[in-house]
């Protein structure tokens, strides 16, 4: 065995774990994000010779407000009262909805790529009810108007959802292409729409029914002695709404015979033919509740946020809230800390951005460091690494 | 003793916590005939993946003519002559079968498809072979293609030949076939592997037997000094009864008729042909014939889920003691009558389970619709659940384990004990042992038995002959989708069975 020294051999594999213990895939994590907050402040100190130290507070206040060494008394009063904690909330909550309403369908294997369109096209029809309905009665009955807004959201989610879905369902067509083309014919219409209402050509709307707020989801009315932030009033309904959905979806998916369906379906047709569910129907019927959720989230963005309609209306969440569906494993309460987590970052990075005289990009490119990290790291979660050794 | 030409030493290689081979010794010499011997999971394929480049050892030696290698690559394989024969071929259904010998050759000079066949019939001279090289793979059968396969590592130069399961998909007749061209191959030389789990074939074919079991190396015998019982007894860990039971069916009466069936699939082949016959309560009919004549059809039509193209298929109610014709009713109302379909397609999980829904939620594919609620109910499926691991000794952390981490035999025991939980009148089961080691396969033949007595009509797909005539009472035989014979069990031949598999019946073939 003289030879052995000049054989070559990888000097180590990889080898898929089993099942890994909860503490361990919770310190790989914790790592991933040390070491991802490491190499971001490394590239950050590269580029503005600032502390990484003073980056990281920059961040951290995008989200949570000023940050004061004083943890005594009034540091966490501050912080709930603040503008900034509950517009980090809101986008939370915003990116959540739509991250809900992805879910079903992406569970069923059914690649909906249009969650974008359907927010859009909510909206969309949401507006056109504000838009028209402002004035006479309907000044003097302003829920009335909210509620139609709703509804027009969501007949207008749900019927740009389940186009795909019927072609989906009778001809079997590819439905991640077919629900990324209803995309731009959304955002189309919503500039073709704003061409009609705005007739200065200026392709701004401006805000809609800015004095007489009807259409307006209502400001809560927090005692004044609280000493709420406005972003605290207006945001507070929306952030309710989303939080009750959650726990809706949640439901729904785990103990509702409609979500022990969908799941079926997701992993065998086969096995769902065999046991007798109408594929058919439980693909319209599972596209028909995601679009009613994008119309909400629609809703929401028009009557609790914008009050008004661009083509960026969803905040490009259409497509994030698929990453925040998938890294939260289609769990709708884990999604609350993966919209979390993404929300914390983009905030930050923005923030940093435009603190340091950096464009956009610096802050992307965080962002981007910090997700590989993290993403990276569920592949430590699922193999581990064995170095190759022999006995002689 | 002279150096063997392949030699392995301490082997061992894990996946995650599972040993899948665990300090193996190995050793073929140049003209020998070794069988791979154990059960499925046992670690045959495993340790055959590590000859020819696949899997690369976490411990041991491989030696070829007394010198240590490294095999990090089929690449590598093939320059020690190391040439393999996977279960599921690798051809290219389009080509001829010199141009499947062709693909991917590095030789110098002109592409010369002419020279290749010349040379593809030198070696099915030399070895006795029987096969046109210009003759397209799709227009073979399987063990044609078998066949190619075997050329395509001869024509690279393979002096040591392994074949994983080679029998699994020919009839006996084609099996004598592949058994004469092996011994040619060993009198010229080659060293041959041959993985298997039938102990006949090991009998008539090896030199020497290595067996394996869970993993670990038990042994090497000499094929002369062995028979059948110390072989399974090696295997297995303990000695076991070979004999399946059959009783004599108790008041048998017809419970399913079928009647000149035809069923057209989606390329407009028959893939069934006017099948008629009868099932009766309390009798286990058998099902035989080459992979893919038109069983999952016929089950399939049986249940509901294929379309007929002709004849009718009557169901003679128990309860109502009327004749009710199953063409015209949904799958769910075929199986609320009691015909309960018990399909094992090539993929277990495939149909009848989700693999990565846990237990208590597969049973709930039954009943979950119950009730108005719009919630589930898991309360019965649990209870089911722990019921069916209890009795049927299924091996699983808890009822919550999703299925697909079950080993091959357990998932099979979780389906046929949630199709035999509903009390059917008629279970179908399709390749029930298919992939199960001896002491799974023969709990599943209990059950089967069980449901028998309880005056059960049970209808078994089966591949293994031997089985089919121990078990069965009635076999049907299938060619190409027609019936070429119904035998009964108790007197039923092997080789007339075998016959009848081939048998073309005036068909257009």
């Amino acid at each position: 065995m003289a030879k052995q020294n000049k054989i070559h051999e990888p000097p180590f594999h990889i080898v898929k774990r089993p099942a890994i213990v909860w503490w361990k895939a919770l310190l790989i994590r914790t790592v991933a994000i040390i070491a991802a907050l490491g190499v971001s402040s490394v590239v950050l100190y590269a580029l503005t010779k600032k502390s990484p130290l003073e980056a990281m507070r920059l961040v951290y206040e995008a989200s949570f407000g000023a940050y004061k060494k004083d943890l005594g008394t009034g540091f966490f009063t501050q912080m709930f009262t603040g503008r900034k904690f509950w517009a980090m909330l809101q986008e939370l909550c915003m990116l959540l909805v739509i991250a809900l309403a992805v879910t079903p369908a992406f569970k069923m294997k059914y690649w909906n790529l249009g969650a974008q369109g359907q927010v859009l096209f909510g909206g969309l029809c949401s507006v056109a009810v504000m838009f028209y309905l402002n004035s006479g009665y309907w000044a003097t009955h302003k829920w009335l108007v909210t509620v139609l807004m709703l509804i027009a959201a969501v007949l207008g989610g749900v019927l740009w959802a389940v186009i795909p879905a019927l072609f989906k369902a009778r001809w079997n067509t590819n439905e991640s292409l077919f629900t990324l083309m209803m995309n731009y014919i959304a955002i189309q219409l919503v500039s073709c729409m704003i061409n009609v209402w705005v007739p200065s050509g200026s392709q701004v709307m401006g805000v809609v029914n800015q004095n007489s707020k009807i259409g307006w989801m209502p400001a809560m009315a927090f005692p004044d002695a609280w000493n709420m932030s406005p972003s605290a009033k207006n945001y507070f309904f929306n952030i309710v709404i989303v939080l009750l959905l959650t726990g809706v979806m949640f439901v729904y998916l785990r103990y509702s015979k409609h979500g022990y369906e969908l799941s079926v379906v997701g992993e065998s047709v086969n096995t769902a033919n065999y046991i007798g569910i109408n594929v058919k129907k439980v693909i319209i019927r599972t596209l028909v509740f995601s679009g009613l959720l994008c119309g909400i989230s629609g809703f929401l963005l028009v009557s609790g946020t914008d009050h008004s309609i661009t083509t960026g209306l969803d905040r490009g969440y259409g497509f994030t809230a698929i990453i925040v569906a998938w890294l939260a494993k289609f769990n709708p309460l884990m999604m609350v800390l993966t919209s979390f987590l993404i929300v914390f970052l983009g905030k930050g990075a923005s923030d940093i951005a435009m603190n340091m005289g950096f464009n956009e990009s610096v802050g992307d490119i965080i962002t981007g460091i910090i997700i590989f990290f993290i993403i990276g790291c569920e592949f430590f979660i699922n193999y581990r690494i064995v170095k190759t050794h022999r006995e002689g | 003793m002279s150096t063997p030409v392949i030699a392995l030493k301490n082997i061992t290689k894990t996946f995650g916590q599972i040993v899948a081979n665990k300090n193996i010794n190995l050793s073929v010499e140049a003209g020998e005939i070794v069988a791979l011997l154990g059960e499925n999971g046992s670690g045959k394929t495993t340790l055959m993946n590590m000859i020819s480049g696949i899997y690369f050892p976490d411990e041991g030696q491989i030696f070829i003519n007394g010198e240590e290698v490294v095999i990090k690559s089929p690449k590598d394989a093939f320059k020690y002559g190391i040439g393999m024969i996977h279960q599921h071929f690798k051809l290219v259904e389009l080509f001829s079968a010199a141009e499947n010998v062709a693909l991917g050759l590095k030789e110098k000079g002109k592409y010369d498809i002419k020279e290749v066949s010349a040379r593809v019939r030198e070696i099915t001279e030399k070895y006795g072979f029987d096969i046109d090289p210009d003759k397209k793979i799709y227009e073979m059968s399987v063990s044609e293609k078998q066949t190619v396969e075997i050329i395509k590592v001869l024509y690279r130069g393979a002096n040591i030949l392994i074949l994983d399961e080679p029998t699994a998909v020919l009839t006996p007749q084609e099996t004598q076939k592949l058994f004469a061209v092996l011994r040619k191959m060993k009198e010229d030389g080659k060293s041959i592997i041959i993985i298997t789990h039938k102990l006949h074939e090991v009998l008539s074919i090896s030199d020497n037997v290595v067996v394996l079991r869970k993993g670990e190396y038990i042994g090497t015998v000499k094929t002369a000094d062995t028979n059948e019982s110390q072989l399974t007894e090696m295997m297995v860990g303990k000695k076991i009864d070979l004999n399946i039971e059959r009783s004599e069916p108790e008041n048998s009466i017809d419970r399913l008729v079928v009647k000149g069936v035809d069923v057209i699939n989606r390329d407009g082949v028959k893939v069934l042909d006017d099948i008629s016959f009868t099932a009766r309560s309390g009798e286990i009919l058998g099902i035989a014939g080459i992979a893919g004549s038109g069983q999952k059809e016929l089950l399939e039509a049986i249940a509901g889920l294929q379309k007929l193209d002709g004849g009718e298929i009557m169901y003679m109610n128990p309860a109502t003691g009327t004749a009710e014709d199953l063409r015209n009713k949904t799958p769910m109302q075929i199986r609320d009558l009691g015909v309960r379909l018990s399909f094992v397609p090539e993929d277990r999980l495939g149909m009848g389970l989700v693999g990565n829904m846990d237990i208590i939620d597969n049973m709930m594919l039954r009943s979950y619709k119950k009730g108005k609620s719009v919630f589930v109910e898991r309360k019965g499926p649990r209870a089911l659940a722990d019921k069916v691991i209890e009795d049927l000794e299924v091996v699983t952390p808890g009822p919550t384990t999703p299925v697909r981490r079950l080993s091959g035999g357990n998932v099979q025991k979780v389906l046929v004990g949630r199709e035999i939980a509903a009390a059917p009148t008629v279970l179908m089961a399709a390749y029930p042992v298919r992939g199960l080691d001896i002491n799974s396969s023969y709990a599943i033949y209990n059950l089967l038995n069980e449901q028998k007595k309880n005056g059960v009509a049970v209808i078994f797909v089966g591949e293994d002959l031997d089985v089919l005539i121990e078990l069965c009472d009635r076999i049907l035989v299938l060619c190409a989708g027609r019936i070429t014979g119904l035998i009964d069990g108790r007197t039923a031949d092997k080789s007339e069975i075998g016959l009848l598999m081939t048998k073309h019946t005036g068909g257009n073939e």
